[in-house]
């Protein structure tokens, strides 16, 4: 069953190894290429153009007129000087960089533990466990406008089961308090990033062979010490690309913030995404909103780097 | 036998209370939306009294942005899989010179700010006249699918055996009939995975839709609730009943293509 075949596609490939014309042969060459290149094109129009084209932005003067004169003069360093002079570019960096670090540390936590105890595989597991992915399947711009409604001050079913419960009096200011919004931003985004992380860390769980626990509980490990000394290591690689990718994905965070806060009250919610639509698509400054997106790039790219170090083993075997 | 099936009940009880915690979002939306007058008292836990009226209230004013939604969705899927199929054969097959740069940049793709590229594709549709139509959002909604469908794509057509395909050149086919009689069949579930994706990717598109767009002419849904919600809420039944439609592709995709998105959310960000 196994040598016929094979001989037959050696002899096969032998023919279609065989010599050929070279202008043939030539032709064949641009054939192949053809399937690579319309790819290749469109991600030099929609990623590499977009790149260069941000950075020339930011040397020019952009003005609400410009999209009726086409003029965008060089200005020099004036729009970085201008961007980073402004206290709000400050402060969104800090509001990016919280938000960041505390959905991260939130939805990693959550989401492990989830996957852990979702691997003791008991009746329903694998039902509830693809259900609890709905929350990262649906618009996250439609799961920030359901949160608005939950997180109302006056309206919201949270602070009436709070009330309820007589832990607050007069209603949290979920939304409404610059000193609480970003917190409430933070929550809400580890909601949505739980199943995400759930899922990857589930699925390297999965990974780990049995036999490795098997003898840890001969040998009369406590389940700490199995997990410190177990799974924690045998799991970094796909902590790493787990972390990474939510670092991509929560770093240039526009959508949730935008229909949770608009980036208020007062400024409390800005974040580099935000401001970069802000500057680009309110104001009109294409020039500085392009500044903001490059210090974006810039974190982007450091980030970058961690992601491919992660994946090189994988990366490495592919042709 | 008797403590571990204890021990299993008690599980499953632990992860049904974990459920109701975290569905609870999208339980309260279905919730709000079902109930006859949320205009200003508090929502009852229960929607005891049913009524449907949010919905035609929604369908009424957001019904035009959900077709928006499915077009460009749609659309984005064909662009999408038409300029990734090709390429992840090319990039799995050929060993073509550069190939591995290639995959690298794809993978680097991906790390790129959405709002940056549109800030820029901003002004080159303006002066290509791609602002407000269909055609401009599908290609930039494209983009959201198209790195992670050449990366999984090219993942599954590694190991399709080079002596199918070489069998089929023998018979005389050329590289491009072998690619859509052989390749694309046997490729069937991948394809479908990268589709699903980018279909809910582009669905689930804000940003693009909310920067690409100075007009209503092609509002999808994700930009139709945002202005809903926009400056003051009244009627956030009617609200709620336009999250719970717009939702629903998602939930329709839970339920029927529930291995295919297991498949791809393995092959496409460990990978």
């Amino acid at each position: 069953m196994s040598t016929a075949p094979s001989s037959a596609t050696a002899t096969a490939r032998a023919a279609a190894l065989a010599p050929k014309p070279t202008s043939l042969r030539g032709r064949r060459s641009v054939l192949r290429r053809l399937f690579v290149l319309p790819a290749l094109v469109y991600m030099a129009l929609f990623f590499g153009y977009p790149l260069v084209r941000n950075v020339l932005m930011s040397f020019q003067h952009y003005t609400p007129k410009t999209y009726f004169t086409g003029e965008a003069p060089f200005n020099g360093l004036d729009n970085w000087r201008a961007v980073f002079s402004d206290e709000l570019f400050a402060h969104s960096l800090w509001h990016t960089a919280v938000f960041t670090i505390g959905s991260l540390a939130g939805q990693f936590t959550l989401g492990l533990a989830l996957a852990v105890f979702f691997s003791r595989r008991f009746r329903l597991s694998g039902t509830i466990r693809a259900v609890l992915l709905l929350p990262w399947l649906v618009p996250m711009v439609v799961s920030a406008v359901v949160w608005r409604r939950i997180l109302d001050q006056d309206h919201g079913i949270l602070n009436s089961a709070l009330q309820a419960l007589g832990l607050t009096d007069s209603g949290v200011p979920w939304l409404s308090s610059p000193s609480v919004a970003l917190l409430s931003a933070i929550l809400v985004n580890i909601w949505i990033g739980i199943p995400f992380n759930m899922v990857i860390l589930y699925g390297g769980l999965q990974e780990i062979p049995r036999e490795l626990y098997e003898a840890a509980s001969l040998d009369g490990a406590s389940p700490w010490r199995t997990f410190r000394s177990i799974t924690l290591p045998l799991l970094r690689p796909v902590v790493t690309v787990v972390l990474v990718l939510g670092f991509m994905s929560t770093v240039k965070i526009l959508d949730l913030i935008l229909a949770l806060t608009s980036g208020g009250p007062a400024d409390s919610t800005q974040t580099l995404g935000t401001v970069t639509y802000q500057l680009s698509f309110l104001q009109l400054d294409f020039g500085q909103g392009a500044v903001v997106g490059n210090v974006l790039i810039l974190i982007s790219a450091v980030f970058a780097v961690l992601y491919l170090r992660a994946n090189r083993a994988d990366f490495g075997t592919g042709k | 036998m008797k403590p571990s099936s204890l021990r299993g009940a008690w599980n499953t009880t632990a992860a049904l209370l974990i459920l109701v915690l975290l569905l609870f979002p999208v339980y309260w939306m279905l919730n709000t939306a079902l109930q006859p007058d949320t205009s200003t008292a508090a929502t009852d836990w229960f929607p005891t009294t049913l009524s449907l009226s949010n919905f035609e209230a929604a369908l009424s004013s957001q019904g035009k942005s959900l077709l928006t939604s499915l077009t460009v969705a749609l659309g984005s899927v064909v662009v999408c899989l038409a300029l990734a199929a090709p390429a992840a054969y090319g990039l799995a097959q050929f060993g073509l010179k550069g190939g591995q740069t290639i995959v690298f940049t794809t993978l680097i793709t991906q790390m790129v700010p959405g709002i940056v590229i549109a800030n820029a594709l901003y002004s080159a549709y303006a002066e290509l006249g791609l602002v407000n139509s269909y055609l401009g959002l599908i290609l930039a909604d494209a983009s959201l699918g198209l790195p992670f469908s050449i990366v999984l794509l090219r993942a599954f057509m590694v190991a399709i055996p080079g002596e199918v395909i070489e069998a089929a050149l023998v018979d005389g086919a050329n590289r491009f009939t072998a690619f859509i009689r052989i390749v694309l069949p046997m490729s069937r579930n991948a394809l479908i995975t990268a589709g699903l994706f980018t279909f809910l990717f582009a669905w689930s598109d804000f940003m693009f839709a909310l920067t690409l767009n100075t007009t209503d002419d092609v509002k999808p849904i994700t930009l139709g609730i945002y202005q809903f919600v926009g400056a003051h809420v009244s009627d956030w039944g009617a609200v709620m009943a336009t999250a719970v439609l717009s939702a629903v592709p998602a939930a329709i995709l839970l339920v029927v293509a529930q291995k295919y998105i297991a498949a791809g959310i393995a092959g496409g960000s460990v990978k």
